[in-house]
């Protein structure tokens, strides 16, 4: 394993401190590690935390600011956070008006904040929870914990923050995100493992040859493993399942997130967005806005996902609303 | 059962999860995402940290485990963190329900199992048979509330139920995962142990041993 840190047991702890003395003009950090908006609580708005493990950064930590998060709790890498961390930031950021938490689909996600929005509720804050599962490449059924959360969970945070940020009640905040989960899908491939600190070596063998369709933001397997294409036919592979979800017709607007793994340079992503413009364009879908960059990542892994979302005027506006945080800032 | 053998079953179940953490990993790194022996060591360790510290100010079992439960929950993270915690947590209130607040029977034990089992099963919305820890806990509560049945002492009770999680636990190799993160592999599940199953067994036999020995 070759990485730039001190010790696998400090790299969070440290990855924090760093972070609050970057960025001291938008966010805090504190016990029991969790990142706050600086001028939390705000009184009369609904909060919006969500988290997740670390090693996806910059997400959750980077989209705390004005117009997104509220506060992110990250866990252990890879790891989910514990009902500690959600029940210190549900009341930290609790301004009287409720608190929604933005859940990824995942077992030990659903169950840690489900145990901490049981506490925050005995406490008397109010709580609605929105579980965010765009990842096609799982199958939806009985026999599978359902679709990951994924690249949607970054679209679903700027609007539902925008949202809060503009007034928004508890009930208007989460019937919203619900609706960017309803709008949104996504899927990944991944050229490379990504290496955990704490285990010292690749996640999964993949050899030069090969990459995996469907790569889940773990490292977890895909749809399938196959041999390496031009990166037209990755694309191409991606965005045909996604379309065929049946949320996607000629005439729609379409925001599209072309999003790096965490060891993909800009450039192949630039690639990338070019052929999916192709797609879209040729099927009759406007792409109205776009994300290019890495913003929901896997370590160190190659790779990119391709994550679209139906518009609409009112998705379009809390798209386009102003944000303030250490990864995305417009309108400012 | 006192709370000197809870405190000794604790400290006995960290020392086998240092020792076991790699395979533990290793286990999950096949169907999972290879960390529970790390997260379970973390989490176990800290626990350790506490009991020797005197910070837990207690020594009834029932407020233990609760304190026990709120460690675990607190520090592992991930599903086992939030699963174990709510079993600890579950069994700790059904102590502390009871007059006298310990288990003096196997009938008794057999209900503070099923009270923590019963507990992992809800807050997991599982069953036996979907390749988790319960593959492991539920024959053990069975094979408990049938020794109970029969009013053999806890020791012995404990034993067979340790016996049962690990017989589960080995039965888990063949199960098809249709729950957490193994779900995603499908069939490629098939012929893996259950990491959930095989560390439920473990904390189980060291419960076994610390009431064997006279803790």
């Amino acid at each position: 394993m070759k990485k730039l840190i001190n010790t696998p047991e400090r790299e969070v702890d440290e990855a924090l401190a760093g972070m609050a003395a970057a960025h001291p003009d938008l966010i805090r950090v504190e016990e029991p590690n969790i990142i706050v908006r600086k001028d939390a609580p705000r009184p009369g708005k609904v909060g919006v935390i969500s988290g997740g493990g670390s090693g996806h950064e910059p997400m959750h930590g980077g989209f705390v600011g004005l117009g997104m998060l509220d506060a992110a709790c990250p866990g252990a890498v890879f790891t989910s956070p514990v009902p500690d961390q959600m029940l210190a930031a549900t009341k930290a950021v609790n301004g009287g008006a409720g608190v929604l938490h933005i859940v990824k689909n995942y077992t030990g996600d659903i169950m840690n904040f489900e145990i901490a929005a049981e506490l925050a509720q005995a406490e008397g804050i109010e709580v609605a929870s929105v579980v965010i599962a765009d990842d096609v490449a799982v199958k939806d059924s009985l026999y599978t914990a359902g679709r990951r959360g994924v690249g949607g969970t970054v679209l679903a945070e700027k609007i539902v923050g925008a949202a809060a940020e503009a007034g928004a009640d508890l009930k208007t905040v989460t019937a919203l995100c619900q609706k960017v989960q309803d709008n949104v899908r996504s899927m990944g491939m991944a050229l490379t493992s990504c290496t955990v600190p704490a285990a010292g070596k690749p996640t999964f063998d993949i050899s030069d040859t090969e990459m995996e369709i469907g790569v889940g933001i773990h490292g977890e397997p895909g749809r399938r493993r196959e041999a390496l294409r031009p990166a037209d036919e990755i694309v191409e592979m991606l965005v045909t399942p996604i379309l065929e979800e049946g949320i996607f017709a000629s005439g729609d607007r379409v925001l599209a997130f072309v999003n790096g793994m965490g060891g993909t340079p800009l450039i192949e992503l630039y690639v990338a967005y070019r052929k999916v413009n192709e797609i879209l364009t040729g099927r009759g879908i406007t792409i109205a806005r776009n994300l290019v960059g890495s913003y929901i990542t896997s370590l160190e892994m190659a790779g990119l996902s391709i994550t679209l979302l139906k518009l609409d005027d009112e998705l379009l506006r809390f798209w386009d609303a102003p944000v303030k945080t250490p990864a995305l800032r417009w309108g400012v | 059962m006192s709370g000197a053998l809870i405190a000794g079953w604790l400290r006995l179940a960290a020392s086998r999860i240092a020792a076991e953490r790699v395979h533990l990993t290793e286990l999950d790194a096949a169907i999972g995402d290879g960390d529970h022996g790390i997260n379970l060591h973390r989490g176990f360790g800290a626990l350790e940290a506490r009991l020797a510290a005197g910070d837990f100010a207690t020594d009834a079992p029932g407020p233990l485990l609760v304190l026990a439960g709120r460690t675990i929950t607190g520090t592992v993270g991930g599903a086992s963190g939030a699963l174990y915690g709510r079993a600890l947590l579950r069994a700790g209130a059904a102590l502390e329900a009871w007059p006298g607040g310990s288990v003096v029977t196997s009938a008794q034990l057999a209900a503070v199992l099923r009270a923590a089992v019963d507990g992992v099963a809800a807050l997991g919305r599982s069953r036996p048979g979907e390749k988790t820890m319960l593959d492991a806990l539920v024959p053990a509560v069975v094979a408990c509330e049938a020794a109970g049945a029969t009013g053999v002492d806890v020791a012995s009770a404990l034993h067979r139920a340790a016996d049962a999680a690990e017989a589960g636990a080995r039965d888990t190799l063949p199960l098809l995962a249709t729950k957490g993160r193994a779900s995603y592999l499908g069939e490629r599940s098939i012929g893996h142990l259950d990491p959930g199953a095989v560390s439920s067994a473990l904390l189980l036999r060291a419960l076994a041993d610390a009431a064997a020995g006279g803790a």
